[in-house]
């Protein structure tokens, strides 16, 4: 069973990032938060592993926006 | 003290041109319009190739005030085959980066400069010593007898474009005069009179933000990094950086929004305070410079224009984030110089320019493309783009993945010429980083550097093995260089990888050409008229 990775494994990492922002062009704020939720069960579909997925939503819910300010 | 920029350092001077009878202009081989970095480069690479050339500047001194401050590793390279090479001893090195978030620091990073190279990765200096360093190797170069004269206070009024001349209408201190020009090569800036006169395009982006930029000088502990701030606690909701330039300079750059007053914003009252914020109450410290700036990412369609040839901010702008404004100019220098000697000296015809503008305006395009990349990722211009960015900056702190998205600024790169005419041929089971097109990577040689050896001229660089004695007679001068492996392990490294020798061409601007695996073959003359674009593609 692989772990998540969170070590960098993209490739073009800013030329992906322009690709996620061009997608939400012209979207409405809705529109918009409609389009990641769809994005978010294509690749978890992609992923499969439920183990892989827990660690993914234990990472993303254990990094708050704006850490308190002792961190 | 009296600052170097307020120095008049070519002070107005009557030149014979004024006193002609003015139905009979002098004509002058290449004019440049602008003694920036840009046109002193270009008026430099010039004149040291034996073409005459005139600058003209409406001005008579350096630029003043808070200008490009990063130049990097290429640009070094080019000025130090300038002559200038002083640039990179005067700036400030640094490697270290910081990127915080609201209080906190998310990460640091190394810019794991490779090592083995004469100039690092990049130095902080202020443009007017750049410019102040170019000035005086001008002078030097007049003094040695250079064709190459420095006109101030000299304006252009009007351009008349003719198919095989310009005429300029010029005023100064002491009237107008007329002069011709075969060539006419504008570097007069983002807001280029010349552009302006010819009607010219100019399209692109504005971006809807405001920055403070402030040169302040102080004595402080900071350490000489770049430090970037997302949402500083003295900048709410904005971004801040911090850099260090030399003679305890820094530079401050603060992210203001779209909706303000700019004069008041402008104000001691207003910038002190906003500096104390963000310093610390026990820095003292005071204003070299302050202005605020909005930006736009645009350039020209056609840099080149009949005898009209655009270079710099005149041709293409870009956000300050990422360093790219004098870079590519200077670069663009490089690459029109030896261009334009060569038509002038008859060894090529005009279709070599036309591959100035088909590299450079491919190296634009990279420029822009990446500083609006940055400009986004700083000034989120949705709800959702300010989401997904505060949620890389929120992931970057714990996990190293989301590291590479985040983006403040991309350093410098220089272009390779890849899809140019004038590059090839190539050969499999060489490096990459020495792929025809690319710019020539230093290396450490018996006497120095394998750079200071090419002289800004074709070269030859024959690794492991020897020329054959019988090369060709070549239309413009080219320099053999040998270098045995043995005694130049990483240029082996750099330029061999696995193979056991090989043969370059190198461009005078120390771009490669084409490459040979089996040198014995190479077909010299072929590669160097294709790269004097005295041919077709289709004969590789």
């Amino acid at each position: 069973m692989p772990d998540l990775i969170l070590h960098r494994n993209l490739s073009d990492p800013d030329g992906f990032y322009a690709d996620l922002m061009a997608v939400h062009e012209g979207l409405t704020k809705a529109e918009s938060d409609a389009l990641t939720a769809r994005l978010v069960l294509i690749l978890a579909n992609h992923i499969g592993s439920r183990d892989v997925l827990n660690a993914a939503l234990q990472a993303a819910r254990e990094t708050a926006s704006h850490p308190p300010a002792d961190a | 003290m009296s600052k170097i920029f307020e120095t008049p350092l070519y002070p107005y001077a009557r030149n014979a041109d004024q006193d002609r009878d003015q139905d009979n202009p002098a004509r002058h081989p290449v004019v440049i319009i602008g003694a920036g970095p840009v046109g002193l480069a270009a008026a430099i690479d010039l004149a040291g190739r034996g073409v005459p050339v005139v600058v003209l500047d409406d001005n008579d001194r350096v630029s003043f005030g808070s200008r490009a401050i990063c130049f990097a590793k290429r640009t070094l390279e080019i000025l130090d085959r300038l002559g200038c090479g002083r640039a990179t001893e005067m700036g400030v090195t640094w490697n270290t980066g910081r990127v915080f978030n609201g209080e906190g620091e998310v990460y640091g990073f190394n810019l794991l400069e490779e090592d083995d190279h004469k100039h690092p990765a990049f130095v902080n200096l202020q443009q007017y010593h750049v410019e102040h360093i170019m000035v005086q190797r001008a002078q030097d170069l007049i003094a040695q007898g250079a064709p190459l004269e420095i006109r101030g206070r000299n304006r252009v009024d009007t351009i008349g474009t003719h198919d095989d001349y310009v005429h300029l209408s010029i005023a100064t201190p002491e009237g107008d005069y007329e002069i011709q020009a075969d060539w006419l090569v504008a570097c007069d800036g983002a807001n280029s009179p010349t552009r302006r006169m010819m009607g010219l395009d100019f399209v692109g982006r504005v971006f809807e933000d405001n920055f403070l930029i402030a040169d302040v000088v102080m004595q402080a502990d900071f350490p000489t990094e770049r430090w970037f701030w997302f949402d500083p606690p003295f900048n709410k909701g904005q971004s801040a950086l911090l850099h260090r330039q030399p003679e305890n300079v820094w530079r401050i750059d603060l992210q203001l929004g779209w909706d303000i007053d700019r004069e008041a914003e402008k104000r001691p009252e207003r910038v002190i305070p906003r500096l104390q914020a963000m310093l610390g109450p026990d820095v003292e410290f005071s204003l070299e410079w302050v202005s605020i700036y909005t930006f736009q990412c645009r350039r020209m369609e056609k840099f080149r224009h009949g005898r009209v040839i655009f270079a710099g901010d005149s041709a293409h702008q870009v956000s300050p984030f990422g360093a790219r404004g004098a870079n590519s100019g200077i670069q663009d220098a490089d690459n029109l110089a030896w261009k334009l000697a060569a038509v002038v000296q008859g060894h090529a015809t005009e279709a070599l320019l036309d591959s100035y503008e088909f590299e450079r305006v491919y190296a634009a395009d990279e420029n822009i493309l990446n500083s609006t990349r940055a400009t986004e990722f700083i000034t989120p211009k949705s709800d959702t783009s300010r989401l997904f960015r505060d949620a890389v900056l929120a992931l970057a702190e714990r996990y190293e993945f989301a590291r590479p998205l985040v983006n403040s600024g991309r350093l410098s790169m220089p272009s390779a010429y890849e899809d140019s005419w004038l590059t090839g041929p190539d050969t499999d089971g060489l490096p990459d980083a020495t792929r025809p097109g690319a710019p020539m990577p230093d290396a450490p040689v018996p006497d120095g550097w394998l750079l200071d050896q090419t002289g800004g001229e074709f070269c030859l660089l024959w690794v492991n093995g020897a020329a054959p004695p019988d090369l060709p007679q070549t239309p413009v001068p080219l320099r053999v260089l040998h270098i045995d492996p043995t005694q130049a392990p990483v240029l082996a490294a750099r330029y061999l990888g696995d193979a056991p020798r090989a043969a370059y061409l190198l461009r005078p601007d120390q771009h490669i050409a084409a490459r040979w695996r089996a040198p014995e073959t190479l077909p010299l003359t072929t590669a160097l008229a294709r790269a004097l674009s005295q041919m077709e593609l289709s004969d590789a």
